[in-house]
């Protein structure tokens, strides 16, 4: 273990991070509110316990093994988690224990848009925007994480794509250099963000929540500075335009990147992952708005459908932002749109979930296996797209299936433990292992009021969807910790 | 003619025995002193061992004033380069390689004068996967020949009790099919040619050589026999060349299943084909192909490299059930044994590729050959230049040309039209003319017919 290494990064990071905590300040100059203070004392404690860290261990030069990866990983989102709910523990409206602010900050980075809040509307602009923002840096972070360090490591769906993709991901980076991709792809990113702030703003948003919003979608994450989220602006038109987008944030950013410097859209269509994540959002939306009609949920046909696509793809793409209160429609779609939102957005995208792609492999799997019993000495190969998928992959999904159940499992108990019914402990996990936000039953529409046993918990949850759980599994085991 | 045939293996040694036999002088080059030992043993060729690329073997096996060199080693680089030494230091005419790689054919370009200067490339798995494919597509048949790019066709059909035409005169025919031109080129007969005329009756059991636009041939067919039901359901034993290429031009629009005991061939076969149910077991194995419902199968084409096994998995998947069965056979002497039996349809690879070949060893400008009847028969699509004066055939009606005994003008394609000769038709320059010889011997006599006369070479 390269403890010096390790810290130095750390601490580079930390400082890093630290900046982005002064342009809240910036916000709340504009806006007069005087509610800075608590963003300077976060910058300052932040920065200085980075430069702590790194001063130490400046001139260490030792390069990062393959080991040390695994940890970086995982304390990139740890650290920054908690150094981020340092500005939150300060501020006197709202006022928020530590436990809460660390829950807030993890489900802001992590994109998961699960919170503790209530009466935000009220709540200063700074406070508002910085969560926004937290969820935009988290975002920014998945998208280099899952497309670029992930793979290193041997760990994700990308690496999945590394290994076997035909067609225009034959390079297995897209760019010599990480760095060159990394560019890329959060050019990528911030053009995504700037389209979706000028089109929630041309379709008649303020440009604070204009911004505001572009941030929460683009990273999938799901938090809103209104209370009553998209529903907030009762705009079909608004709540469309974030169904694009959030349609768009959850493709593979690898692929956005490949249409884009050849200008072909037909790229999207040979994807076979992308296929698919059309496929399933169009069901889902249309058995949403057929039974949301049919249930006289809403009298309106076109009531059902605006409300049914954009909960459908809200949902789906694990976003999390609501429109009506979806979590008191009929029984049978909450549960519905929560298990979709298992299988989430595509790999390397920055939607949670499974992913697409290993839904995808255990389909075609489960396929396999069927005709073999009607033609038993066939030889039949998985293939995603017309590329074959060599077997140890499939054992990789099929571990990684396993692991997510039982992490699921163990944790819904945990919850259970503490507390909560099934249905809010089920959709709680759900939501938190899905990075997908908010739950059913108690934590329809908030996590105010469950313990805060729990709200750890759920916050290791997000951390563990986020790091495609073996990440942080590894970490665990003390084989990773032997010399 | 000389001919240098770079290679001795299965299709080398075998256009060299068809080709000796026509009074070619032959050499051929390969490194294996052995085969070549046998081969010379067998056929009045020249052998010479060594790397046939090597500019001082080819100039040791007569490269300097050969008319033709036939590169069809097992090598597409070998193949490749010994064209461009022929050409670049003797000069040959006409070079012919066989290039497998579609890596290479892929890039037509490379293939041109200035590039690496191949005149023809042949590619045999792919004319037999095609034979095959037609057949398959031609329920009924035994053999079905493209002419003018495939707007003719020649069909070779067995006349079955149920035909409307069996134990009516041929003259008979355009009565039963009014709107339908077609022309039977020959009988055989208890394997003995018939001459066909308009008073020759067709009896059961006849092998029907007839010629028609390709829009004509199943109409002429149920004439002959009940009308096949459309061949859906395919079973190919052996994931080889021919047995994987076969697939695949099928696999969109038939169920086609292919079954390969070799585990790692399986395997790549499997990944290479999309919709094709790739099987690992043994061709032989009746539980196998009672599991995969050989009963309801189509057509059984057994296509491995092994004949003994081609036979008795034919044999025995006719047994089961299947439709039709049909073997792939090297060994020549083998398919006149099977043909006779239980299996519907022997397919010689030589048989099959060696047209290609004669393609360009006939004189005259010849588009297309095809061999039948393990080569006594012989069907020729030749290009009529000149005119009345420098040609013997071009102004003249097909019953005046002076045709050797057994050789019959079946169609006649001008331009797009396909004419259907007849005893008036007049022939024009450039017109593809398509003959039907039922003796080989007679060929320089039809090539002579169709050479121009010397002043116009």
């Amino acid at each position: 273990m390269q403890l010096q290494a390790i810290f130095k990064i750390i601490g580079l990071l930390l400082m890093l991070f630290s900046t982005t905590m002064l342009t809240p300040v910036i916000v709340d100059l504009i806006y007069q509110e005087a509610d800075s203070l608590p963003f300077l004392m976060g910058f300052a404690v932040t920065f200085f316990s980075g430069l702590l860290l790194w001063l130490p261990v400046r001139r260490h030069r030792k390069e990062l093994r393959l080991r040390d990866g695994f940890l970086v990983v995982v304390l990139f989102w740890t650290v920054l988690g908690l150094a981020g709910a340092i500005p939150l523990m300060f501020t006197l409206q709202p006022h928020m224990s530590f436990t809460d602010a660390a829950f807030e900050s993890i489900s802001g980075l992590t994109t998961t848009g699960a919170t503790v809040l209530t009466g935000l509307d009220d709540m200063p602009h700074a406070i508002l925007f910085y969560r926004q923002q937290l969820q935009w840096l988290g975002g920014m972070g998945i998208i280099v994480l899952a497309v670029a360090l992930l793979p290193m490591l041997g760990i994700g769906g990308m690496s999945l794509y590394r290994a076997e993709t035909p067609g225009p991901m034959k390079d297995s980076k897209l760019t010599p250099r990480l760095t060159g991709t990394a560019k890329a792809l959060w050019y990528i990113y911030l053009s995504l963000t700037i389209a979706c702030a000028l089109a929630y703003w041309l379709g008649g948003m303020e440009v604070f929540d204009a911004i505001s919003h572009s941030f929460a979608t683009v990273s999938i994450g799901g938090f809103s500075p209104h209370d009553a989220s998209m529903g907030y602006f009762d705009s079909p038109l608004l709540e469309m335009i974030a169904v694009v987008f959030m349609l768009l944030a959850g493709v593979n950013f690898a692929l956005h990147f490949v249409a884009w410097r050849n200008f072909d859209l037909r790229i999207y269509l040979h994807d076979s992952e992308f296929r698919t994540y059309a496929v399933i959002l169009t069901i889902l939306s249309v058995i949403t708005v057929i039974y949301l009609y049919t249930s006289d949920t809403f009298i309106l046909p076109e009531n059902a459908l605006h409300n049914g696509i954009f909960q459908a793809v809200s949902i789906g793409t694990t976003t999390g932002f609501t429109t009506a209160e979806y979590h008191i429609w009929p029984g049978f779609l909450p549960v519905l749109l929560l298990f979709a939102s298992f299988i989430g957005g595509c790999a390397g995208s920055t939607g949670g979930g499974m992913k697409v792609v290993r839904f995808l492999l255990l389909l075609n799997q489960g396929r396999r296996e069927i005709f073999r019993l009607i033609h038993p000495n066939a030889v039949i190969p998985i293939r995603m797209g017309e590329k074959i998928i060599s077997p140890g992959v499939i054992e990789s999904v099929w571990g990684f299936f396993a692991a997510y159940v039982a992490v699921f499992v163990v944790m819904m108990l945990i919850i259970m433990m503490t507390g909560l019914d099934q249905i809010s402990a089920f959709s709680a996990v759900a939501a938190s292992l899905n990075n997908l936000g908010p739950g059913l039953g108690q934590v329809g529409s908030n996590y105010a009021d469950i313990t805060d046993t729990a709200k750890w918990v759920l916050s290791f949850g997000m951390i563990m969807g986020r790091l495609e759980i073996f990440t942080l599994l590894v970490i665990l085991t003390p084989a990773f910790w032997q010399r | 003619m000389k001919i240098i045939i770079l290679g001795a293996g299965q299709v080398g040694s075998s256009v060299a025995a068809n080709l000796a036999s026509e009074a070619n002088d032959i050499t051929v080059i390969d490194t294996d002193a052995e085969r070549l030992r046998s081969l010379q043993d067998r056929l009045d060729i020249r052998t010479i061992q060594g790397k046939a690329s090597h500019p001082a073997v080819l100039e040791r096996a007569g490269a300097e004033d050969a008319d033709m060199i036939l590169a069809v080693t097992n090598s597409d680089e070998t193949n490749m380069v010994a064209c461009q030494v022929a050409y670049t230091i003797f000069h040959t005419p006409t070079k012919i390689a066989r290039v497998r790689a579609g890596a290479y054919l892929d890039y037509q370009q490379l293939f041109a004068q200035d590039a690496l200067p191949v005149d023809v490339l042949i590619s045999p798995e792919q004319v037999v996967t095609d034979y095959i494919k037609r057949i398959i597509e031609t329920p009924g048949a035994l053999q079905v020949l493209d002419f003018a790019n495939g707007k003719v066709q020649l069909v070779a059909v067995r006349a079955i009790a149920g035909g409307s035409l069996i134990g009516e005169k041929l003259k008979e025919l355009r009565i039963h099919m009014p709107g339908v031109d077609t022309r039977v080129a020959a009988i055989f007969r208890r394997g003995q040619p018939i001459i066909p005329t308009g008073d020759t009756t067709i009896e059961v059991d006849d092998e029907v050589f007839f010629i028609a636009a390709k829009e004509y041939i199943r109409a002429v067919m149920s004439e002959l026999r009940e009308v096949d039901k459309p061949n859906k359901r395919i079973i190919i034993a052996g994931g080889g060349n021919i047995g994987r290429s076969l697939a695949k031009s099928l696999e969109n629009s038939h169920s086609v299943k292919i079954i390969d005991h070799n585990t790692k061939r399986a395997r790549a076969t499997s990944e290479e084909l999309m919709n094709t149910i790739v099987l690992l077991g043994d061709a032989s194995d009746e539980e196998l192909l009672l599991d995969e419902n050989i009963e309801n199968t189509d057509v059984y084409c057994a296509l491995t490299n092994d004949d003994e096994a081609n036979i008795l998995s034919a044999l025995l998947a006719k047994k089961l059930g299947a439709r039709k069965v049909m073997s792939l056979i090297n060994r020549s002497s083998y398919v006149d044994l099977v043909e006779s039996g239980d299996i519907d349809i022997a397919i010689s690879p030589q048989q099959a590729t060696i047209g290609s070949l004669l393609t360009h060893v006939r004189r005259g400008d010849v588009v297309a050959v095809h061999s039948l009847r393990r080569g006594a028969a012989e069907a020729i699509e030749a290009v009529a230049h000149g005119d009345h004066s420098s040609s013997k055939v071009v102004g003249r009606a097909v019953e005046e040309l002076e045709l050797p005994p057994g050789t019959t003008i079946g169609a006649i394609v001008r331009g797009d039209e396909v004419l259907i000769a007849h005893h008036d038709t007049v022939i024009e320059s450039d017109d593809h003319v398509i003959l039907f010889l039922i003796e080989k011997k007679y060929i320089p006599q039809v090539e002579r017919l169709f050479q121009v006369g010397i002043t116009f070479i």
